[in-house]
């Protein structure tokens, strides 16, 4: 029976994240029209997007790959993996032993890999040059994420995330290097998701795209699973920041039904928040040259750094 | 009947262009004017080809007079003004495709206009058929092993008109920027001769949407000046009205637009909100919101009703109570400020070589406006300053633009605390007696246009030459984003903001 409800609450979390994924966009979409006094989409638009783009026929280059059409199954696959394991509303998930924060890591590592070998793999000089950006940014923004990860890894004296996240709820105290690790982890966030100052999510403008010249080419279902992936993504890291960071209302696997669903409310909640913080951030700033996005990234791997060190060093800092 | 009986037929074949008379030169007399344009005594107006003759509009420095040249080539081919002074080159190149006037010693003979595609070569020349292919166009070439090629157009991601853009590039720096463009030819040219004066008027308004008002404005003033037509006072203050009106929205829709393209809606809202109430302003004023088909050859065709002008009172409060938290806003946004300082310079040298107009001109040190160099009416009798630059870069641009919102919103002002009464339209007839030619230079929102024409004794128009701004402008921007990175293009682009159809033709 515990079982049955192991397995029913961790199949609830891998269909609520890939359900809550493309709303996430659509809220963050709406705000960010409201704060420019427009009425903006519907929240489900992304939704109604996602299913338009899979009734649609598929164009492929002529010489599209092997790699280019089951890139998009890889790509979705492995984010879908990774967001589940995140804990959402509840720590101790039925597979949240597999949920190792630098499995996370390279399942989203692996998830940019085909996609830049996607975006080459036509040959069209968009595709090179978000690809190569592309790679440019990641080789930022990953060692980032491993410092910002060891740093927790070090504190709570595990790399599980659901051990990290119930670590975390148990011994709420405030420390230098946790908060290093967050603003670096908000930078790192930023910028692998492709938001406004690094990438623009709304721009068609050839020439300065990165996320959005890799995927120029694909269309149909794969465009749907790609779109849907990179929301996956950026629910991914939200959770991952609520869950580390803010662990307030996380339930715990055995707990009743009352509890997960508060830790249901906590959990929709913290991504209102966080796509709420992301769609005025995004509104009040301008996107930055390609050359200075190494500075930002720069900043968060040092703070990740620092941080690391800090720990190390204090132990109780 | 207001035109002038004053005026006596010309006494030569060739009839009087007013108000800049047309000069007959030679081979000889044609490259002294090439040369002085090299040597920066005179500015480049505009070059253009007829028949068997090619006719060249220059601006002198000394004093703002326009002088307009003519050389007869028989022979099909005239000496290239382009050799000595680049900025001709493709306005030559033009000539070529359309009146297949050969330009002796040419830098460039790549055909420019003619892509291959409208299945007759010289369609105002010889037009020789031809099966509809596409010529083959050879780039300029860059050697070396790192460099790349970017080819983006003419179909582009976002709603803009088509153009190709050729980047040569070291990584993220662009090496070279080839403008491939003709892609929206209408065959302008060809649809003037032999309309009537109400039809050309119409096409005239159609050449470049945005700038509808100016070009109307343009084209009637050379019909006024061919055949002496006095506008009415209230006609002349009713078309700087819309012709501001029409700056001011598009400076609006410009400076949002910019800024857009740094990913930064926030301006693009707020200036899009501007922009429509002026729009919205002008529908109901004058019927139409960008103005079209209300400015015609005598005076204009919709009167500013009594009631309308408190509503025009309380748009200009409104926009001068925006524009400095606009201005704020662009200003304070440090992110903002990041793209725009230092990217995509013109240099100063370059911008007077090109004698480039407008908003590019001036934040690169030209400070020519027409409405006072050539102070066409009833502009002389308004106070207002234009702005002007030294910073050549995208940011400068865009403060030439808040320069110029700041003006047009000052002579708005003027025009309505002075709009006279009176008649909106010159009763006018055609005199039918001689070919008359009339010419104008009207600054539009990219900078001044230049209308040539020549209407025959019945009233047809026999040739009706229309340079816009972007002529010179065009060039401009594949210098400005030399060196700089791919991913500014758009900001650069933007910041030119170009006109496709207006140089297409």
């Amino acid at each position: 029976m515990t079982f049955l409800f192991d397995l029913m609450a961790q199949g609830v979390q891998m269909l609520l994240v890939l359900a809550l994924a493309p709303l996430l966009i659509g809220f963050i979409r709406k705000m960010k029209a409201r704060l420019l006094r427009r009425k903006g989409p519907p929240i489900i638009q992304p939704w109604r997007d996602l299913i338009r783009l899979l009734r649609k026929e598929v164009v492929l280059a002529e010489n599209a790959s092997w790699l280019y059409r089951s890139a998009p199954y890889l790509i979705f696959a492995m984010t879908w993996v990774a967001a589940s394991l995140a804990p959402t509303f509840a720590t101790g998930l039925m597979f949240s032993w597999s949920a190792d924060l630098i499995a996370i890591i390279a399942l989203l590592g692996s998830a940019r890999f085909f996609l830049a070998l996607a975006g080459m793999d036509i040959g069209t000089s968009f595709g090179g040059i978000g690809s190569s950006r592309e790679a440019m940014f990641g080789s930022l923004a990953e060692p980032a994420t491993i410092m910002i990860v060891f740093t927790v890894s070090y504190i709570a004296g595990t790399t599980q995330l659901s051990e990290i996240a119930a670590f975390m709820a148990a011994n709420l105290e405030l420390r230098a290097s946790v908060g290093m690790a967050l603003v670096g982890l908000l930078i790192v966030a930023i910028a692998e998701n492709g938001r406004v100052p690094v990438d623009n999510p709304a721009t068609h403008l050839e020439l300065t795209m990165v996320h959005e010249a890799m995927v120029l080419e694909y269309s149909g279902r794969y465009l749907a699973l790609i779109e849907l992936a990179s929301a996956l993504k950026l629910l991914l890291y939200i959770s991952l920041i609520a869950c580390v960071f803010f662990p307030v209302g996380l339930a715990t696997h055995d707990a009743d039904l009352h509890t997960m669903a508060i830790g249901l409310g906590a959990y929709i909640l913290k991504l209102a928040i966080g796509g709420g913080a992301l769609a005025l951030f995004e509104t009040s700033t301008a996107k930055m040259r390609v050359f200075r996005v190494p500075d930002f990234l720069g900043a968060g791997l040092m703070l990740g750094l620092l941080a690391t060190l800090l720990v190390f060093v204090t132990r109780n800092l | 009947m207001n035109f002038a009986s004053k005026q006596t037929a010309p006494q030569s074949s060739q009839p009087t262009c007013l108000p800049w008379p047309r000069e007959i030169v030679d081979r000889t007399g044609w490259l002294a004017f090439a040369e002085s344009l090299a040597k920066g005594e005179r500015e480049l107006l505009s070059l253009w080809g007829e028949g068997s003759s090619v006719h060249m509009a220059v601006l002198e420095q000394r004093e703002p007079r326009l002088r307009i040249l003519s050389l007869e080539c028989p022979d099909g081919a005239f000496p290239s003004v382009a050799r000595l002074h680049i900025p001709a080159s493709r306005l030559e190149r033009a000539i070529c495709d359309l009146y297949g006037l050969k330009s002796e010693g040419a830098p460039d003979h790549r055909p420019w206009l003619d892509h291959g595609r409208w299945g007759i070569r010289q369609p105002c020349g010889a037009q020789e058929k031809i099966n509809s292919t596409c010529d083959p166009y050879e780039f300029l070439p860059v050697e070396g092993e790192p460099f790349h090629q970017i080819p983006v157009g003419p179909v582009h991601a976002g709603i803009i008109e088509p153009g190709h853009f050729r980047f040569s590039a070291n990584g993220e720096t662009v090496i070279r920027l080839e403008e491939r463009l003709g892609f929206v030819h209408k065959g302008i040219d060809q649809l003037m001769s032999g309309a009537s004066i109400e039809r050309a008027a119409q096409i005239a308004a159609r050449v470049s949407g945005d700038s509808t008002v100016a070009y109307s404005l343009a084209f009637a003033q050379a019909v006024e000046a061919a055949f002496d037509v006095n506008v009415p006072p209230r006609a002349a203050y009713l078309r700087a009205l819309m012709a501001e009106l029409e700056r001011l929205a598009n400076h609006f829709g410009d400076v949002g637009a910019i800024c857009n393209d740094a990913a930064f809606a926030l301006m693009h809202a707020q200036c899009g909100l501007v922009r429509e109430r002026i729009l919205r302003e002008a529908a109901s004023c004058f019927g139409h919101r960008l103005m079209m088909d209300r400015i015609a050859p005598g005076g204009v065709l919709v009167d500013l009703e009594r009631e309308k002008v408190a509503g025009l009172y309380a748009l200009i409060e409104w926009i001068e109570l925006m524009t400095p938290r606009l201005i704020a806003l662009f200003g304070d946004t440090t992110s903002l400020q990041d793209r725009t300082v230092g990217t995509g310079v013109v240099s100063e040298s370059l911008a007077k070589q090109y004698a480039c107009g407008g908003y590019v001109g001036r934040a690169s040190g030209r400070e020519f406006d027409a409405r006072k160099a050539i102070g066409y009416a009833p502009y002389p009798q308004f106070a207002f300053e234009i702005g002007a630059s030294k910073e050549c870069d995208v940011d400068a641009r865009v403060w030439v633009r808040f320069d110029e919102i700041r003006a047009s919103l000052q002579i708005v002002r003027q025009i309505l605390d002075g709009a006279p009464e009176g008649p909106i339209i010159a009763a006018w007839a055609l005199p039918e007696d001689w070919t008359r030619e009339g010419a104008a230079l009207v600054e539009g929102f990219r900078g001044d246009i230049f209308v040539w024409l020549r209407i025959r004794a019945d009233g047809v128009v026999q040739r009706c030459h229309l340079r816009d701004p972007s002529w010179f402008q065009w060039p401009l921007l594949e210098a400005a984003i030399k060196d700089n990175i791919v991913a500014d293009f758009p900001l650069c682009n933007k910041s030119f903001n170009c006109s496709y159809s207006g140089h297409d033709l």
